[in-house]
């Protein structure tokens, strides 16, 4: 039993450390306000959107090799900027801007994955160059005024609420019991094909670890669903940003941990010229990672402007920063090869609930820098450390 | 007999899970090569380790006298302090810096504020004369070859006034002549007073230079053989090591008839990617056939690697021209994938930076070539079916890990190369090219991927073998090719192969320095 506790701890160790964080923020605060409460948890879901879609793609670029992108901020505020003109100033329909929006953040991203990884410029700097020079063409093509208001069907895509929308101005009750009952039966899904799957694996033969241990996480996770889709019942409902966030984490999970390419990503980013003299097509694969990840950009963008309301010309300052930082606290090493999707997600919350407890505390946004600096220090010193202290068995 | 150098008593090192050294005792007489023999993961070098520092004082129980006084070593620093030295296998040479200032790196002449370089220089020669390098102290190592980067190690340690000196594999990246100069260099310095332990897989080198032989296995000291009292035999240490009788070196195969030509090369060439002058691989023509084990000898540095890449998908060099046949095919491997769709592998000498990703599990490292025989649908992994296969494979190919979960970093040089080996096999191949396939593993290890190779050859298969140890080629193989300086210079059968005709060949083909 001891071991099963060690195993416990050491697999989501992440998670408890974030749990561990909320408590304290939870105890921290003054009576009558709360991390949980319907109105900050949908307003943590809903300003920390972007840090995720950002964070998704930069990890498949840190998973690749170390290989970070600093130019994603820059692609937010030129995606946004193509989406003012072509919706605000053009008026073209909104479904086929967005088509365009896309179609333009990924040829950004391919751009910079033709330099780094069929020319072989280091990924710093062809992604300096492209911080810089898109965030100029940007405001060039903004005229360096912010571009808005967008009209409400486009905006309705990104900040309308679920299931409310769908069902038309009902009443306060019915949106919590259909949010709710939305949630349940997601978490309930959850658990069974999760069990399923423990059992076929155990009745095949295959190793399995206590049924503790194995269910210990997605027991949580569902847990933790149910009381967010409560939650966010008795405020407006199911933001539609996390659907979209839920559907970029199922797509992006399944490719890292069960597709080939994904299999790759990993292998190259631990061994890259090994990865090379077992066939794998190593550069095209850099390469589809930074087109990825313009693409995913392009993604924030639209979610950005919707909910600004506007292209704005301070659209996607320091972007990058929190996308990086969310990726390594969520368990990336920095010379790539390791890191998950769900790490990704624990380490963007856990960025969300330290900026909105600081914020609910009332401290200095100067000191919330220097705290989250701080974390990100910790999270990779944590990495290493324990790696080493896992390989002195040679 | 003189009072001893270093005894090292009731050395008990353990590390999470694992006794690595249980018990040790170990005693090394001044002026005397004492050798330390034992496989891969028996405890020499984490014994070494112990000794120099880098496992600090507390971390194990035991004691170390060095000159009849207690040390107590917290870091390497203080081992050196002593005139303790440690080479270590992988050289840790600068590449981008002189021979003068890799010598005396960390123990630089002059203060903190000023080298004195005048004073680096001088020093630096008149070490280099001693060990008979002729280089100038101001050449950088990565224009020097690796017998000459490990003289440079050797001449570091004598900067730093060493009184033991422990070398750990210090002849395995070298070939017989380097070798042959570095034993004798050790003994020079033997009769001049300096005390050595040696640590090494190549008994005839033992044998050769050592006064006394200390077996470990399993982190435990086996016995110890004193030279002219004792009588020493390879086979008694190779017994030792092990633990069992090894009937043979190498294992018996069933004399077949060869088949038809499989692979073959027309007027090979390949320039080196950077010095697009330098010609590496020189109208090379060979063939492999069917069921055969062919070998190519030679030098390091004769280009067989080289070849071997260049062939595999133009892994290496540029300007690459000739033919290339495939079971009677004229074909161009554009790439590693099209290599291996033509059923073709390449087993490297590089297991670490070439042929493993260290940070994977031994799961994805041996599915890894032929990712797709694991999938549905052409794309999605059947994790259930890969983890089948990779038990099947690691206890096909005797792993000994934890399980198929276990990183592969942490595997011992024999078993990571057995992964290597259950990936390339389970790429399917029908022609293997096994690249110093036994470089730096244990005499179990190597005879455990001799009997590999036969398997192969039963199977049908072909196997093209580079080796720098002779003795390995001529147990093996049924042709031998022996190449230098980028030609192929001879070809011998088994019976007509001796190490001295391979030799001569070599020797009346070198035409450069």
């Amino acid at each position: 039993m001891a071991k099963t506790a060690k195993n416990i701890l050491s697999r989501y160790a992440l998670l408890l450390v974030l749990l561990f964080t909320m408590m304290v923020f939870q105890i921290l605060l003054p009576d009558g306000v709360s991390l949980f409460s319907p109105h900050n948890l949908n307003n943590l879901i809903v300003q920390n959107s972007y840090v995720l879609i950002l964070a998704t793609g930069m990890m498949l670029c840190i998973v690749a090799g170390g290989h970070i992108d600093l130019a994603v901020g820059s692609i937010v505020i030129l995606v946004g900027a193509f989406a003012g003109i072509l919706i605000v100033n053009m008026g073209i329909n909104p479904y086929i801007a967005i088509l365009m929006c896309l179609g333009i953040g990924l040829l950004l991203g391919a751009w910079q994955g033709f330099w780094i990884a069929y020319v072989g410029i280091p990924s710093f700097i062809v992604t300096l160059a492209g911080m810089l020079t898109f965030r100029g063409i940007a405001l060039i093509l903004m005229g360096a005024r912010n571009i808005g208001p967008f009209p409400v069907e486009y905006r309705n895509l990104f900040n309308s609420f679920l299931p409310a929308h769908w069902l038309n101005a009902p009443d306060n009750d019915t949106v919590f019991v259909s949010t709710l009952i939305v949630g349940i039966v997601l978490s309930v899904v959850i658990l069974i094909v999760k069990f399923i799957s423990y059992f076929q694996r155990k009745r095949k033969g295959y190793d399995v670890d206590h049924i503790v241990t194995e269910m210990m996480y997605p027991i949580i996770i569902c847990a933790a669903i149910i009381f967010l889709f409560h939650q966010l019942g008795r405020h407006n409902g199911m933001p539609a940003v996390l659907l979209l966030i839920g559907i970029i984490f199922m797509i992006y999970s399944y490719f890292t941990q069960n597709t080939i390419w994904g299999r790759h990503l990993y292998a190259m980013g631990g061994n890259d010229k090994a990865a090379r003299l077992s066939g794998i097509n190593t550069k095209r694969i850099l390469f589809f990672a930074y087109a990825n990840n313009g693409l995913l950009a392009s993604v924030a963008a639209l979610v950005v402007v919707a909910r600004f309301n506007q292209a704005s010309t301070q659209a996607g300052m320091g972007f990058e920063l929190d996308a990086i930082a969310a990726c390594f606290i969520g368990g990336a090493s920095a010379y790539g090869g390791t890191g998950k999707i769900s790490g990704v997600v624990i380490g963007a919350i856990f960025m969300g609930v330290l900026n909105m407890g600081m914020s609910l505390l009332g401290a200095d946004m100067n000191l919330q820098r220097v705290i989250n600096g701080l974390v990100l220090l910790a999270a990779v010193t944590f990495d290493i450390v324990s790696k080493k202290r896992k390989g002195s068995v040679a | 007999m003189d009072a001893p150098l270093l005894c090292m008593e009731n050395i008990t090192k353990q590390f999470p899970g694992v006794k690595a050294l249980d018990d040790v005792n170990l005693t090394v007489y001044p002026g005397t090569i004492h050798a330390l023999v034992g496989e891969n993961g028996a405890g020499k070098s984490t014994l070494m380790n112990i000794l120099s520092g880098t496992y600090s004082h507390g971390s194990y129980d035991g004691r170390i006298l060095f000159n009849g006084e207690e040390c107590r070593f917290h870091r390497i620093k203080d081992s050196e302090k002593k005139g303790i030295v440690i080479i270590h296998q992988e050289l840790a040479l600068n590449p981008y810096m002189s021979i003068g200032e890799n010598m005396f790196l960390g123990n630089e002449c002059g203060n903190a504020f000023r080298i004195d370089w005048n004073e680096t220089y001088k020093r630096a020669r008149g070490f280099l004369d001693i060990v008979g390098l002729s280089e100038s102290p101001h050449t950088l190592v990565q224009d020097i070859g690796v017998g000459k980067q490990q003289l440079v190690e050797i001449v570091k340690a004598l900067a730093k006034n060493v009184k033991l000196l422990i070398l750990d594999e210090p002849t395995a990246s070298l070939n017989e002549d380097d070798s042959q100069n570095l034993l004798k260099l050790l003994l020079k310095f033997k009769n001049e007073g300096m005390t050595c332990i040696l640590i090494s897989h190549k008994l005839k080198e033992v044998e050769q230079v050592a006064d006394k032989i200390t077996i470990i296995r399993d982190g435990a000291v086996i016995e110890t053989m004193t030279k002219n009292e004792d009588e020493i035999d390879e086979y008694r240490i190779a017994r030792g090591m092990v633990g069992r009788e090894l009937s043979d070196y190498y294992p018996k195969r069933e004399k077949r008839e060869p088949g038809e030509i499989c692979l073959e090369t027309k007027n090979w060439t390949v320039y080196h990617p950077l010095y697009r002058h330098l010609k590496i691989n020189d109208n090379v023509n060979f063939n492999i056939r069917r069921g055969e084990v062919v070998g190519i000898g030679g030098l390091m540095g004769a280009g067989r690697t080289e070849l071997a890449m260049s062939i595999f998908g133009k892994s290496y060099g540029t300007e690459i021209s000739g033919e290339l046949w495939i079971n009677g095919k004229h074909v161009n491997l554009k790439s590693v994938k099209d290599a291996i769709d033509h059923k073709l592998a390449y087993v490297t000498e590089d297991r670490k930076a070439l042929g493993l990703v260290l940070s994977n599990e031994i799961r994805p490292n041996i599915t890894l070539a032929n990712t797709k025989r694991v999938t549905s649908r052409g794309f999605h992994l059947d994790r259930d079916m890969e983890r089948n296969v990779a038990t099947d494979f690691s206890k096909r190919f005797g792993v000994r890990s934890t399980g198929i979960e276990q990183l592969v970093g942490n595997l011992s040089g024999g078993n990571q190369q057995k992964v290597l080996l259950a990936k390339w096999m389970f790429a399917e191949p029908d022609i293997l090219i096994l690249d110093e396939p036994t470089r730096g593993i244990d005499v179990g290890a190597k005879y455990e991927i001799y009997t590999l190779v036969n398997d192969l050859i039963a199977q049908g298969k072909s196997v093209l073998m580079i080796s720098s140890e002779m003795p390995e080629l001529l147990g093996v193989c049924d042709r031998i090719y022996v190449m230098n300086e980028g030609r192929m210079v001879g070809e011998l059968t088994r019976e007509e192969a001796t190490q001295e005709k391979i030799m001569m060949m070599i020797l009346q083909s070198s035409t450069r320095d």
